[in-house]
């Protein structure tokens, strides 16, 4: 079973995502930011992350940084699920190391054919 | 009165103005010697005998007309200031020594020019100051009873001695420095004194006749009138008399520019330009009291005295004829003070103009090239002194020889005459750039010999043959060449007939030679300075034209043969740092040429420095195409570096407003783009939210009912804050722009306080949150209610929202502060944390440091809380000192 951390700080997103990737036989996991989220993921080492951009405390871009110095999380895949869709933005996402960058509002269908993609 | 005393008393007179010049020199610094009364008395060195005796002998032979020689320079002086400033700069400038300097000077240093005008004067000044000997002389007589007032040998005659007195005195008192421009303070202060001194003596006298030996004024006039010719002296004749005065008024309008002791006095003893402004009313002044007394001396003495005496000496004879020995002796005096004045001061210009423009350019340069400073010092001084010493011997013996015929009077009018051809090629010069040298010396040459021609021919023709035929026939019986009346013009008397010719031809040759031939390189250069003298400045040392090769050190080498090593090395050295000029530098450049030639003027005039410079530095001619071309290029130069400064000075103000302007437009740039930023991630969330719920309810077909509910309800709150988002921004944008219509009315505030807490009271007590207001103030005010709701129900959903259920406490109070009423709403939750509070009233500005659950808001509610109190003339902020929750505060205007 795959583990999948989602991390936003808006509850209904996270409702529907929660739901949607349960149904594919993921486990998850839920945090309300990146504090909470760099947590679990060092106790449960997920396959993938989720990851807003811009939330209270510790943002997005920290996170992902956290992330990727953490040797027990070199095979953890990021995706940046972010409002932030300038090329730019998504530029500099892709170069600190996420392997996706989907820009909200965003295809939950779409997403989790992404996420599949990922992990096989 | 005794030959002796009179002789004691004129020896005692002398040594008190010896002491008085030896005083002035050693006190040079005192304020009693530099002061603009000085300047102003030694100007009255214009009223020599002739003032002082000639006049009253004219006015009683031809009435008013003596008048004429005081109403030009009165009539001139506004014009004379503002000459008089333009050539005092130039000048000081260039160390001008006088007159012959200064014309020689505009037209390019020429030798020969500086030359015929020092002859020309000399011609014009010598007779002039043997009349004033002749004065001394034949008062003497007058007031010693001797018979004949020339004695038979020279070494008897007392005004011998008297001159050579004087010739001691200018060359004591002249010559103490090589510099001829150099303030000579000895000389000038007693001139002033002596200035004093005859007008004093001369009122004195004028008094004495008019009240002592007559009835006042009316007394003298009524007894006068009965006089045969007494209407012939008092009135105009007509046309011809008119024209007589106004070419007389002329001559005395140029005599106080060009006369050479006038020259001295107005600009090479000018200490201060402002002394100037003194002169322009005392020497008029100064000039009209001398004339108060004039007509009625002269009447008085035309109805007293009877016998075959010079009207001349009325003044002297009236208080003798009534034993008033003493009176007679003061007027005596007053009369040598003239004479002394006038000679000394005349003598010295000469003696300069002899010596630096004569003597020394024509036969004395190579010597001094071979001397050393001393050496040639002391030549340039003995030079000097032989000259003051051979120009008074001269006049003295013109004296004996010529004198008999002429009166005091005319003898002055021939010598204005005379002066007068310098005028076309000083004043034209001075506002023309066209005059020429060539021209300027053909002009004077004419004017010279038409004055000669038309003033003293006659008289020597007259001399010789006995007879009038020359005057009244004319030369070999030709009519039209009749000297008084040339072209047959003969409704003028003989001076102003002169007068107008010799200006006539003059002025004409200077003009059409001048406009048909340029002059060379260096007389235009000149010419443009003197010209052009209130851009004065940026000619001064660099405008001289000059192409060639010279060495520093042989110029420092000719100077140091003038000024001794040591001036000569501190003038270098200012040189040097003036320009910014290294010492090591070994050639010398236009400016180190024209500033060395300046350094040699004063003691050697113009043309004979320029000579000297000249021999060491080797010229090349530069054609006159070349001049014109710097001229211009530096005029033009000049003017396009001004517009091109004013240019840039406005670019680069324009460059700072720009730059500015566009700091702002990128900082708006910025916020604006921030704000759509937020704005579309804000928008973007609940529809991120509301489309992620909607796909997992189509694809929800094994969904329960409850959880298909949730996200249903989800879906709704979403579309609730996403209408809310945009009616705030809407609003905010409203409020910003200034586009909403506020609709102020008179309300009372705890009314609307009232309302609001009415509005939030569900969500209170669902919370359990106490809301006090404590009301009844009747506080009124002017606001829109509707937006004063806004405000309050948004400070009280936050209090609300921060506040903790069941124990949370919210206290809104009103109260007037002054003429405004403030109004507080404060919680007891957990506060605003100190870095947020500068920035909560900012649009989207959430805490970090809010619940993990978000509260629920647009983020715009303080944003616009504050818009709307900004619009009333209020202000809100957050009491950073309140330390039991949160307290905000806002006021609005009664």
């Amino acid at each position: 079973m795959k583990k999948i951390l989602i991390v936003d700080d808006e509850p209904n997103i996270v409702m529907s995502l929660e739901y949607t990737f349960k149904k594919k036989n993921y486990e998850v996991f839920i945090a309300r930011d990146g504090g909470e989220a760099l947590q679990i993921a060092k106790d449960m080492i997920p396959d993938v992350v989720l990851l807003d951009i811009m939330m209270p405390n510790v943002d997005g871009y920290e996170t992902l940084r956290q992330i990727k110095n953490n040797k027990d999380l070199k095979d953890t895949k990021v995706v940046f699920l972010s409002a932030k869709n300038k090329a730019a933005d998504i530029e500099k996402g892709l170069q600190m190391g996420a392997d996706k960058y989907l820009t909200k509002p965003f295809s939950v269908k779409k997403l989790v054919a992404e996420i599949n993609e990922l992990l096989n | 009165m005794n030959n002796y005393l009179l002789i004691s008393i004129i020896i005692v007179y002398l040594v008190f103005l010896f002491l008085i010049a030896f005083w002035a020199e050693k006190n040079s610094k005192s304020k009693w010697v530099n002061n603009p009364y000085i300047y102003v008395l030694s100007l009255a060195v214009y009223c020599s005998a002739w003032t002082y005796y000639g006049s009253v002998g004219i006015a009683s032979q031809s009435g008013i007309s003596f008048l004429t020689i005081y109403l030009g320079p009165v009539i001139s002086l506004p014009l004379w200031i503002l000459v008089m400033r333009k050539i005092i700069r130039i000048s000081k400038q260039h160390k001008i020594s006088s007159i012959a300097d200064f014309i020689s000077l505009r037209y390019g240093n020429n030798r020969f020019l500086g030359a015929l005008v020092t002859v020309i004067c000399v011609f014009a000044i010598v007779p002039y100051i043997s009349l004033q000997l002749k004065a001394i002389s034949e008062t003497f007589e007058i007031i010693t009873d001797e018979t004949s007032y020339i004695s038979t040998t020279v070494l008897d005659d007392s005004t011998f001695y008297i001159a050579v007195m004087l010739a001691i005195f200018v060359a004591f008192f002249g010559t103490q420095a090589t510099d001829a421009s150099q303030r000579r303070k000895g000389i000038m202060t007693t001139v002033a004194v002596e200035s004093i001194l005859k007008l004093v003596f001369f009122l004195v006298a004028g008094v004495y006749v008019t009240f002592y030996l007559f009835d006042g004024t009316s007394d003298i006039y009524q007894q006068a009138s009965q006089l045969e010719n007494f209407e012939k002296i008092t009135s105009f004749n007509g046309l011809e008399s008119g024209f007589n005065w106004m070419f007389t008024i002329m001559l005395s309008f140029f005599a106080i520019f060009l006369l050479p002791r006038q020259f001295h006095v107005a600009i090479v003893e000018n200490d201060r330009e402002r002394y100037l402004k003194k002169a322009i009313w005392m020497f008029p002044l100064y000039l009209l009291l001398f004339n108060i007394f004039v007509i009625f001396i002269a009447w008085g003495g035309n109805l007293t005295i009877t016998g075959n005496v010079n009207q001349d000496y009325y003044t002297l004879l009236l208080p003798l004829q009534n034993n008033n020995i003493v009176l007679a002796m003061l007027v005596f005096l007053g009369g040598f003070s003239a004479v002394i004045s006038m000679v000394v001061v005349s003598t010295l210009a000469l003696s300069t103009m002899v010596s630096n423009n004569l003597i020394i350019p024509y036969g004395f340069l190579d010597k001094f090239i071979q001397g050393n400073p001393e050496k040639n010092a002391s030549y340039i001084k003995s030079i000097r002194r032989i000259s003051i010493f051979s120009l008074i011997i001269i006049a003295y013996f013109f004296y004996i020889n010529f004198s008999y015929e002429l009166s005091l009077f005319s003898i002055g009018l021939i010598s204005f005459a005379i002066i007068a051809q310098l005028a076309p090629s000083f004043f034209i010069g001075l506002f023309w750039n066209r005059g020429s040298a060539k021209a300027a010396k053909i002009g004077m040459v004419i004017g010279v010999l038409t004055v000669g021609y038309t003033l003293i021919l006659p008289f020597i023709v007259n001399v010789l043959t006995g007879n009038n035929l020359f005057v009244e026939k004319g030369p070999l019986g030709i009519e039209l060449l009749k000297p008084y009346a040339l072209l047959g013009i003969d409704f003028l008397g003989p001076e102003a007939h002169s007068f107008f010719w010799s200006m006539f031809l003059n002025t004409f040759s200077f003009l059409t030679i001048s406009l048909l031939s340029k002059g060379n390189y260096r007389e235009r250069n000149y010419a443009e300075m003197f010209v052009n003298s209130s851009n004065y400045t940026n000619l001064q040392d660099g405008a001289f034209v000059w192409k060639g090769e010279a060495y520093v050190s042989d110029i420092r080498n000719m100077l140091n043969r003038f000024l001794g090593e040591e001036r000569t090395e501190r003038a270098l050295h200012l040189f040097n740092v003036k320009y910014g000029i290294s010492k090591e530098e070994e050639m010398a450049d236009a400016r180190l040429i024209n500033f060395s030639e300046k350094l040699l003027t004063g003691s050697i005039g113009s043309a004979s420095a320029r000579i000297l410079i000249g021999s060491v530095a080797k010229e090349e001619p530069v054609s006159l195409l070349e001049v014109l071309k710097i001229l211009e290029e530096s005029k033009e130069t000049i003017a396009i570096n001004k517009a091109l400064k004013e240019k840039s000075d406005e670019l680069t103000k324009l460059t700072e407003q720009l730059k500015m302007a566009n700091t702002e437009l990128l900082e708006q740039d910025r916020i604006k783009d921030e704000f759509l930023d937020t704005i579309a991630h804000e928008l973007k969330t609940p529809i991120t939210s509301i489309k992620a719920a909607s796909e997992v309810l189509t694809d929800g077909d094994e969904m329960p009912q409850e959880l298909q509910n949730k996200f249903l309800e989800n879906i709704v709150t979403d579309s609730d804050r996403l209408a809310r988002l945009i009616h705030n921004i809407l609003d905010l944008e409203k409020l910003s722009n200034g586009r909403d219509q506020l609709e102020i009315q008179t309300n009372q505030i705890d009314k609307t306080i009232d309302k609001a807490i009415n509005g939030v009271s569900q969500i209170a007590s669902n919370k359990k949150v106490e809301i006090i207001h404590k009301n009844g103030k009747d506080l009124i005010a002017s606001y829109d209610e509707d937006r004063m709701l806004q405000v309050l129900t948004n400070l009280l959903s936050n209090a609300l929202k921060f506040s903790e259920p069941e124990k949370g406490k919210i206290k809104v109070l009103a109260h007037q502060k002054k003429n405004k009423i403030e109004i507080a709403v404060e919680d007891n939750g957990k506060g605003i944390p100190k870095e947020d509070i500068n920035y909560i009233f900012d649009k989207f500005y959430q805490s970090k440091h809010q619940n993990v659950k978000k509260p629920v808001g647009s983020g715009l509610g303080l944003a616009i809380s504050k818009k709307i109190i900004e619009s009333h003339n209020g202000k809100i902020w957050v009491d950073k000192k309140y330390n039991k929750g949160a307290r905000f505060l806002f006021t609005i205007p009664k």
